[in-house]
């Protein structure tokens, strides 16, 4: 990682977070969390590090805070959608340690000393696509787009899970991820593609 | 109804250590709020329907995850997530049932972190209650799912007691089956409920699904081996396989020697607030021998008794159905 990058990604994201970020970002974290004894307890620091896509990024989070909102409107990366905002519909997928995870119903403070990965840690770093990102485009899956960041990572989740699925397999790990445009054998071809089966 | 991006205002505590968070339980009581994976959370704070003070979040909590073997059976851990338990080898190998049972929950991002305290712990889903309306188990003073023009197409057929809302979970009609114990802890110690006594009805309790009380964690379910390696039965109707909630469901834990059925449990879900034990049919198979005239034999059983509402009545057949194949062989 270039240390500049994440430097500069650092400060971003603390300004991104606002001004309270701003201001906690200098005390002593039990004063920062509010009161020193709810930190004993339990309680939690709002100012965090949170390791997404490789890089380690600092921000002020809520204690209610959900991941999804963290991603879309604290970090910027609005490649994680927002559909239902309530488990159902898989818009919001990304992988929490290489589980799929329904963002919008994970509090981001549960993901602290783990690693999240999201459409945007996809690709290569000189571009070139993920195999399922790449996949997903010669099979025509993505009709509106809208589900496909959530479909990509649902089947990335599987695929590091289990390299070579069956169509059954892929059709059950991609069963949590709705599809309003009904592309759905589209995105099961491109999971069979990625895999290096036949579609 | 007032749907909200965003959570609400609310302190969220994660302690590593039970004590504490067996403290924070009490300290809060009411205005606590345990967590789990919670997936049965967020859609209450998100639409402001619930109100508590603090989250109580036990994932910190390493004691309280995994699949352990004890003395007489297993025990599983309350955060255990679903995920673990339907990859775990020795539930697999001995008690399929609740592999089965947690298979059918939800999605598969749902399962992911769902965890097994909190798919036994979740509330009704009667769409009514969930929307915030003032209705009985709300502590209000009217059921709008059993009225004229209450749509009541999911509700109970047993039980009832001015509620008609039914058990939503999956996974406790499997522990009714296998005669599971559930570990309750507070800062005043532990009690041992058997799973049968953990459901409570509106007849008991109106705004409580299980007999545990504000302060009271769940912090294990210990499953004997009674019926390790028995013949198990597990199936769901709901109107999606996925992210949808039973119909009716069935979970059955049968000894079976050389054909003939000696024991049983036969548990099924979405027909009443509790899991609903089918204790005739369980009588009658008894000696009987596992084929398609005792199926025919035990089916009416499985109905007996059923009050149906406007829209129910087709869980009476949905049920004896579902008890037919589970005895056909
Ligand atoms: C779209 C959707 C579809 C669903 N479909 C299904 C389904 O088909 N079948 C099904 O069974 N469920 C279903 N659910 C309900 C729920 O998400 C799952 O049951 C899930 O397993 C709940 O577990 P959790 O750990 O996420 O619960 P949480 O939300 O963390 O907890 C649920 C409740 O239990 C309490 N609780 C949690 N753990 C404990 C504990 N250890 N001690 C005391 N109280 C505790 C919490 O305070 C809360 O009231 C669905 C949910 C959604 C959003
Ligand atoms: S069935 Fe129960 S939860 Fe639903 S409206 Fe009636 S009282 Fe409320
Ligand atoms: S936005 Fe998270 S599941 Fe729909
Ligand atoms: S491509 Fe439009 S929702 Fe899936």
């Amino acid at each position: 990682m270039n240390p500049n990058l994440s430097r500069r990604r650092f400060i971003k994201a603390v300004i991104a977070s606002g001004a309270a970020a701003a201001t906690h970002a200098g005390m002593p974290s039990a004063l920062a969390a509010g009161a020193a004894d709810d930190a004993t307890k339990g309680g939690v620091e709002r100012l965090m590090s949170l390791n997404i896509n490789g890089k380690i990024r600092r921000v002020d989070v809520l204690p209610q805070e959900t991941l999804a909102y963290t991603l879309r409107y604290k970090l910027g990366l609005t490649g994680t959608k927002i559909g239902c905002n309530r488990g159902e519909c898989g818009a919001c997928t990304v992988l929490v340690d290489d589980i799929p995870n329904y963002s919008c119903s994970t509090l981001t403070h549960s993901v602290r000393s783990r690693g999240v990965l999201t459409v945007e840690g996809l690709q290569a770093p000189d571009g070139t696509l993920h195999p399922v990102q790449q996949a997903f485009i010669d099979e025509l899956a993505p009709q509106c787009g809208f589900c496909t960041p959530g479909q990509a990572m649902a089947a990335v989740g599987l695929l590091k899970d289990n390299p070579n699925p069956t169509r059954e397999q892929a059709r059950q790990a991609l069963s949590g991820n709705l599809c309003r445009c009904g592309a759905y054998d589209n995105y099961l071809n491109g999971v069979m593609r990625a895999a290096g089966g036949k579609a | 109804m007032a749907s909200y991006d965003v959570m609400p205002d609310v302190q969220l505590y994660q302690p590593a250590e039970m004590d504490d968070a067996l403290e924070l339980a009490d300290r809060f009581g009411r205005d606590g709020w345990i967590l789990g994976g919670g997936q049965d959370t967020y859609g209450w704070l998100k639409d402001r329907a619930k109100h508590p003070k603090a989250m109580i979040d036990l994932n910190g909590i390493e004691a309280l995850r995994g699949v352990r073997k004890s003395d007489d059976g297993i025990e599983i851990g309350a955060v255990t997530t679903l995920r673990e338990i339907i990859r775990n080898e020795t539930v697999n190998a001995e008690y399929e049932l609740l592999a089965l049972a947690a298979g059918r929950v939800a999605s598969p991002q749902i399962r992911n972190v769902g965890t097994l305290g909190g798919n036994l712990s979740q509330d009704a889903r009667c769409w009514y209650y969930r929307r915030g309306l003032a209705c009985y188990r709300a502590g209000g003073n009217i059921c709008y799912a059993d009225s004229p023009q209450g749509m009541n197409r999911e509700h109970a057929v047993f039980g009832a007691s001015r509620c008609v809302a039914v058990s939503p979970s999956d996974t406790a009609i499997a522990m009714v089956a296998l005669d599971a114990t559930m570990v309750v802890q507070s800062v005043d110690g532990e009690r041992l409920v058997p799973a049968e006594r953990f459901f409570v009805g509106p007849a008991t309790h109106i705004t409580k699904m299980t007999s545990m009380r504000p302060g009271e964690i769940l912090t294990a379910v210990r499953i004997p081996s009674t019926w390790a390696g028995a013949r198990f039965y597990f199936e769901k109707v709901a109107d999606r396989d996925v992210w949808d909630f039973a119909l009716v469901s069935i979970a059955a834990a049968m000894q079976v020697d050389n054909g003939t059925i000696g024991d049983s449990r036969i548990v099924c879900g979405g027909v009443a607030c509790t899991p609903h034990r089918l204790r005739d049919a369980e009588k009658a198979l008894a000696g009987k021998s596992l084929s398609d005239e005792t199926a025919e034999f035990v089916a009416p059983l499985a109905s007996r008794g059923a009050k149906p509402l406007n829209y129910n009545h087709f869980k009476l057949p949905l049920l004896e159905n579902l008890l037919r194949r589970a005895v056909r062989g």
